[in-house]
């Protein structure tokens, strides 16, 4: 089962890039998808048995996040399947700036895209923390073609940036590797995977453990975004297609930050907890500053909800390093998720639509494209936490574990910061929704209409509102249970 | 044994200073190649007594990737890119070499403070293995051309190869050759993003890419 689940998006990869004909091609897109969720989630019925010497298993953590990339890559797919038959229709598109340019072969968008899937995959199940290295680093070598998908300058340079800096971050983690299987030295018999090292962890050497854990912070951080590593986010997410972005943003950021998740076990099963727990809260709080400063005043609309995604992944650490809040952290990434997917998607609408990334030149979203424009409202809503969303609730029980450690004083900068947050995206988003059409949307072509393109996000909106109502028990138990397999409580 | 052993690993530092010091792209690049082919070779010399069908793998494919397959995909990139041959540092050579000379002595000292562990013949690795990390990172940051930052990230893994092998010797075989193929296809999407650049901007320089960023 493990086999066929990295097996399908890998080889339905390798037909995409042999598929000559478009329509075919997109068709074996959203089969690939479909078998992929559909294996996902029977995986919640039957455990699969672990494979390649129990390198690769799915533990609570990995169904957790196996699922959420699983979903969130159906509703990109079919989106991205519409996107696609809108974007083979012109041949040249233009930029901001006026210039033309062109898209790269939709056979290769398609085939980065299913082993993007793979590499992810493989990330989430990996029980070897190699093997878990090699995943993380072969999804930054499939994603980067994806994110120079408009052949044009800036797509160009952002793509440079995520190479290299991701590049170096992780190779850093792969320093930390070796640091972790110097920790392990004395005992030869030791396996570097996860179970086995979460088991043995007393006999770690504890120096070259926490050394070990900086280099994985640094360098999964990189990758997760976490402030000061985040410098390539922005702009990744903001010149990459608006499907890629939800990826990028709702799943990938999410495997590392379980690569991260699965290095802080070793550490609390070792005693290390409060150490690697108050990095975790301090970068957490870190990256929550610096998405706040650069929200307020942001003139980009991708861009915003770039650095949104920066301070999301802040909450994140914050929670898990809590310990007390660590059901609440990934509870929070479900919602995370879901919520920043459909907002790329709908930004990706508004694009469409209006041919600009610039807040400015947008007024009047709910008038001239009802549909879209309320989407955009809503998302506003649910990725700043306001009732009745599933971050709401989610991010009210971080509050609640930093309170129950007596950490008022962190608790009153996260609320702080997501305050200055709320503020800051209210007052773009409201300008941008209100009042009469600008000159840009004055004439929109039909594509607010386009069904491909407006049920995925809505569907996904549906979920988090359905989450912030109502958290299904079987959820919460399986958030409890990946919890308490990641050690943190 | 323990000279070819000291005489590798003196070879080591001396490419890093060549690659600190040296004005043109194809020299950096064969020397480069020459620290892969030489870290390539050190697991083999270390354990000649003991050789495994897994060792002599690994090395042949660590060995052919950094002598052989990265120096031309790199050069291949040169000459797609045209005429431009020279380094164009930030920092200039002497301050380069200035720089190594501390990073070695940052080095031995780090070194010096790690616990001791690992077999006793590659112990002597370890200040190189860091020597090689910081230089890489060093070469990365204080570089104009985009190609030159691809290089100062293979010395960077070379880097960490070698430290891998001074102290770790538990990571699976197909374990190894997955870091490897990452490593390749890295360099490989690298080095088509090179061509990108220089067909679209005319130029390799990264200090040119400015157009993104937050006011």
């Amino acid at each position: 089962m493990i086999w066929t689940l990295l097996g399908v998006p890998l080889a339905s990869a390798a037909a995409a890039f042999a598929i000559r004909a478009d329509g075919p091609r997109r068709g074996l897109l959203l089969a690939a998808a479909l078998t992929h969720a559909a294996l996902t989630a029977a995986c919640w019925t039957i455990q699969p048995a672990p494979v390649f010497g129990g390198y690769l298993a799915l533990d609570a953590a990995g169904r957790l996040f196996l699922s959420l990339l699983s979903a969130l890559f159906l509703a990109a797919s079919f989106y991205g399947a519409g996107y696609l038959r809108a974007a083979g229709r012109t041949k040249e598109e233009e930029d901001a700036a006026g210039f033309l340019f062109a898209n790269a072969p939709e056979a290769v968008f398609t085939g980065c895209l299913l082993c993007f899937l793979g590499t992810m995959s493989l990330a989430v199940l990996s029980q070897h923390f190699g093997l878990l290295w090699v995943g993380i680093e072969a999804t930054t070598l499939c994603s980067a073609p994806l994110i120079h998908f408009h052949r044009q300058r800036r797509s160009l340079e952002a793509t440079w940036k995520y190479l290299l800096v991701c590049s170096v971050g992780i190779a850093l983690a792969l320093l930390g590797n070796f640091f972790l299987a110097v920790a392990a030295r004395q005992h030869h018999d030791l396996l570097m995977t996860v179970p086995e090292l979460v088991a043995q962890a007393g006999r770690l050497d504890k120096q070259w453990l926490k050394a070990a854990f900086l280099l994985f912070l640094v360098g999964y951080g990189t990758k997760m975004g976490l402030a000061p590593m985040h410098t390539w986010l922005p702009d990744a997410h903001s010149e990459a297609p608006s499907v890629v972005s939800a990826l990028l943003s709702g799943a990938l950021l999410n495997c590392a930050f379980l690569a991260l998740l699965r290095v802080n076990a070793v550490l609390a099963a070792a005693g290390l907890a409060d150490f690697s727990g108050e990095l975790l809260v301090g970068f957490g709080l870190l990256s929550m500053a610096v998405a706040a400063a650069f929200i307020i005043g942001q003139g980009d609309f991708k861009r915003l909800l770039a650095y949104s995604s920066v301070e999301h992944m802040g909450i994140l650490a914050f929670g898990a390093g809590l310990g007390a809040a660590a059901p609440a952290a990934l509870l929070h990434a479900v919602n995370h998720s879901l919520t920043k997917g459909f907002l790329f998607l709908t930004a990706g609408n508004l694009l469409a639509a209006s041919r600009t990334k610039s807040v400015g030149e947008i007024r009047g979203l709910l008038r001239a494209l009802p549909r879209s424009g309320a989407l955009w409202l809503v998302g506003f809503l649910a990725i700043t936490g306001s009732p009745p969303f599933g971050t709401f609730v989610s991010e009210l029980w971080i509050l609640q574990g930093a309170l129950a450690r007596h950490r008022g004083v962190l608790a009153a900068l996260y609320l702080a910061f997501l305050a200055a947050v709320f503020a800051a995206m209210a007052s773009v988003v409201l300008k941008m929704s209100q009042g009469e059409p600008s000159d840009r949307l004055k004439e929109v072509p039909g594509d607010d209409a386009d069904p491909w393109r407006f049920w995925p996000p809505a569907l996904l909106a549906a979920a988090v509102l359905v989450l912030g109502l109502w958290v299904p028990p079987p959820l919460l138990d399986a958030v409890r249970e990946a919890a308490a397999v990641l050690g943190m409580r | 044994m323990s000279f070819w052993l000291e005489s590798l690993i003196i070879l080591v530092v001396l490419c890093n200073l060549r690659v600190l010091g040296s004005s043109r792209l194809t020299a950096c690049i064969q020397t480069v190649a020459l620290q892969g082919a030489l870290l390539g070779l050190l697991p083999v010399l270390a354990h000649l007594d003991a050789l495994s069908a897994r060792l002599l793998l690994q090395a042949a494919a660590s060995t052919v990737l950094k002598a052989a397959v990265f120096p031309w995909l790199l050069n291949r990139a040169l000459r797609q890119a045209g005429l431009q041959r020279e380094v164009e540092p930030f920092v200039g050579f002497t301050a380069s070499l200035a720089a190594g000379v501390l990073f070695l002595g940052a080095a031995l000292w780090l070194a010096a403070r790690l616990p001791h562990a690992g077999p006793e013949a590659l112990s002597r690795l370890v200040p190189t293995a860091l020597f090689t990390i910081f230089v890489g990172l060093f070469v990365i940051v204080s570089r104009r051309q985009a190609v030159t930052q691809v290089l100062g990230y293979l010395v960077f893994e070379n880097g960490i190869y070698a430290f891998g092998m001074a102290f770790a010797e538990k990571q699976p075989l197909l374990v190894e050759l997955g870091i490897l193929l990452d490593v390749f296809m890295g360099v490989f999407v690298m080095g088509i993003t090179l061509f990108h650049i220089h067909r679209e901007f005319d130029h390799l320089d990264t200090d040119r890419l400015t157009a993104l960023r937050d006011s």
